[in-house]
């Protein structure tokens, strides 16, 4: 039976690392990361967990030790955040590539310069093409149920699974959440023998040289495979919100019955822009929100049915894509530009370097949107706006 | 909901006041939820903590705390910095650190409901160091009663360790001088 905690992000994290007997655990401290490492070093040295610790010097070793350790066949993990994600960037691609089911934590952080150690998504946007499941967690809870999912998802289909838990918003808050007894989790997580382990009595290349004749050939085959992990990864949320009673799916709705307008948000704000949803409801107004929780593989299906009964769709992005805008809006948008009746998608920028956004600011982006289309159409839907600047 | 804006200078502890009387607040079957602020995070620059603690629901809102209902002050050269009180709800308190008699800090500020203790002098005589926080944990309790002085117990233990009886010692004592009117 699980109890009522009161806990850390951070330690709601290394709890479920604890909890699923990771073998090897590399990572190098970064705020706002840093109590995560901090308590899976403290377990280790207390006898806690009984797992090899390696001390790195940076995150690009972080990631190559669990590279390595995973390619030998032990359950890995490492978490980073803001810069250190993007050192331990080209480390990223390999596990991926390979086949290994590391699992990663990031508590995304702002990207410098100014030099920034708060919370936004730029950490995060530069991720988007690394090949790993990826999925955004709103608070401690979710921290903790969907790192033991990412084990079980990365384990099935043989890929790396990250979870983003925003920096310090999650990472450094207290809050009460449910901790399942531990029989429980490694019940859902159980040990696992990777097929094609590196052992010299029966030995296999990992990560070849690829001249062009094959090349093509592996990456087809990777997205085929990534692809194919969907279907696993809704099997594993299905089966962990039958075992612990909560539910998760790609993209998850909040007051969405008869919407004719909708917010989509990623990440811990997901819960205060809820009370302004609230609030627009008690006013009368057909509101509803949209939380991207699966960011990688991208829902395309679960999106389309999301807004098919929507006149407007208001997007929020915690990153900005020079020259280009909110780079979650633009995945929005071309996932839904095929859609026979295309709806005004409007993008707004915020949050940006921990920037608090309010619930009167989640207000006014849904009205500003309606005047926006209504001054300017489909036109006027182009541009994103960035929320909270002062002039 | 109670929202708790915790106002200090780095090192003082104010972030560690708010996760403390969360955790207490938790172990007493409640919902709270701490979060520290977004500043500079090095000894003397001031510090801000958000803490809320509500008796029926989850807590969903992860914004900063803008109209508290209650501000405590670990450090009162912050009251020369700016004006802290002005964002108080009306019928809000204030839980101060000061050397100050009651009454003439009362007189000096715009406040109806006011707490005040000379955390300073607990933390110097008990603890022997110029830390605050745990001081004014026994202000906050006395002045709201928002979770019960025992439920401290645990998380003092936890965080403290052997040092843990020292401020358990200075709680009670600020806990019994802070004059609330």
């Amino acid at each position: 039976m699980g109890r009522i905690v009161g806990l850390e992000g951070s330690f709601a994290v290394a709890e479920a690392v604890r909890m699923v007997n990771a073998d090897v655990i590399a990572a190098y401290p970064i705020t706002p990361q840093t109590h995560i490492v901090e308590r899976l070093a403290e377990m280790i040295a207390d006898g806690e967990l009984d797992a090899e610790f390696i001390c790195v010097e940076s995150e690009h070793s972080a990631m190559s030790a669990c590279v390595g350790a995973s390619a030998a066949g032990a359950r890995v993990f490492t978490c980073s955040a803001g810069q250190g994600l993007e050192l331990m960037h080209e480390v990223l691609y390999i596990p991926s590539s390979m086949r290994l089911p590391v699992v990663a934590v990031a508590a995304n952080r702002a990207l410098s310069a100014p030099l920034s150690v708060w919370c936004d998504h730029s950490d995060a946007m530069s991720l988007r093409d690394i090949g790993w499941i990826q999925m955004f967690a709103e608070n401690n809870q979710q921290a903790f149920d969907l790192t033991v999912c990412a084990y079980r998802m990365a384990e099935e289909v043989l890929f790396p699974a990250m979870v983003h838990i925003d920096g310090f918003f999650i990472s450094h808050v207290i809050e009460d959440m449910e901790l399942p007894a531990e029989d429980e989790v490694r019940d859902f997580v159980p040990d696992y023998e990777h097929p094609f382990v590196l052992d010299p009595d029966k030995p296999v290349s990992m990560g070849c040289y690829a001249p062009p004749f094959i090349y093509p050939e592996t990456k087809k085959a990777q997205e085929v495979a990534f692809e194919a992990t969907k279907s696993k990864i809704l099997a594993t949320w299905d089966e962990f919100g039958r075992a612990f009673g909560r539910y998760y799916s790609p993209v998850e709705l909040y007051r969405m019955e008869d919407a004719r307008i909708a917010l989509l948000v990623m990440g811990s704000f997901s819960e205060t822009a809820m009370l302004a949803i609230d609030e627009m409801r008690d006013a009368g107004e057909a509101v509803g929100l949209i939380r991207l929780r699966l960011w990688r593989p991208f829902p395309f299906a679960e999106l389309r049915a999301a807004v098919k009964d929507i006149e407007l769709l208001v997007v929020l992005d915690r990153a900005i894509s020079f020259g280009m805008g909110g780079p979650v809006c633009s995945e929005v948008r071309s996932a839904l530009y095929n859609l026979a009746d295309r709806i005004p998608i409007i993008s707004f920028i915020g949050g940006l370097g921990g920037r608090d956004i309010s619930i009167a600011e989640f207000k006014y982006m849904i009205k500003r949107a309606q005047e926006r289309v209504k001054e300017a159409g489909m036109e006027g839907a182009e541009m994103p706006e960035m929320i909270g600047i002062r002039e | 909901m109670i929202e708790i804006s915790v106002y200090g200078r780095g090192g003082q502890g104010a972030v560690t006041l708010a996760e403390l009387v969360a955790l207490a607040a938790i172990s007493e079957g409640k919902h709270a939820q701490s979060m520290p602020s977004f500043g500079p995070e090095r000894r003397g620059a001031p510090v801000l903590a958000f803490l809320r603690v509500d008796e029926r629901e989850r807590i969903k809102i992860r914004s900063v705390i803008t109209e508290p209902d209650v501000l405590v002050v670990l450090d009162p050269g912050l009251l020369e910095v700016g004006d802290v009180f002005s964002q108080l709800k009306e019928d809000g308190i204030a839980v101060v650190n000061t050397k100050e008699p009651h009454e003439v800090l009362k007189s000096k500020l715009n406040v109806e409901r006011l707490a005040t203790v000379d955390a300073m002098d607990i933390a110097k005589r008990v603890l022997g160091l110029p830390i605050v926080n745990t001081a004014m944990i026994g202000a906050l309790l006395k002045a709201t009663g928002i979770v019960r002085l025992e439920s401290l117990d645990h998380q003092l233990e936890e965080r403290f360790g052997k040092l843990a009886a020292k401020n358990k010692a200075a709680m009670v004592e600020a806990y019994n001088k802070t004059v609330v009117g």
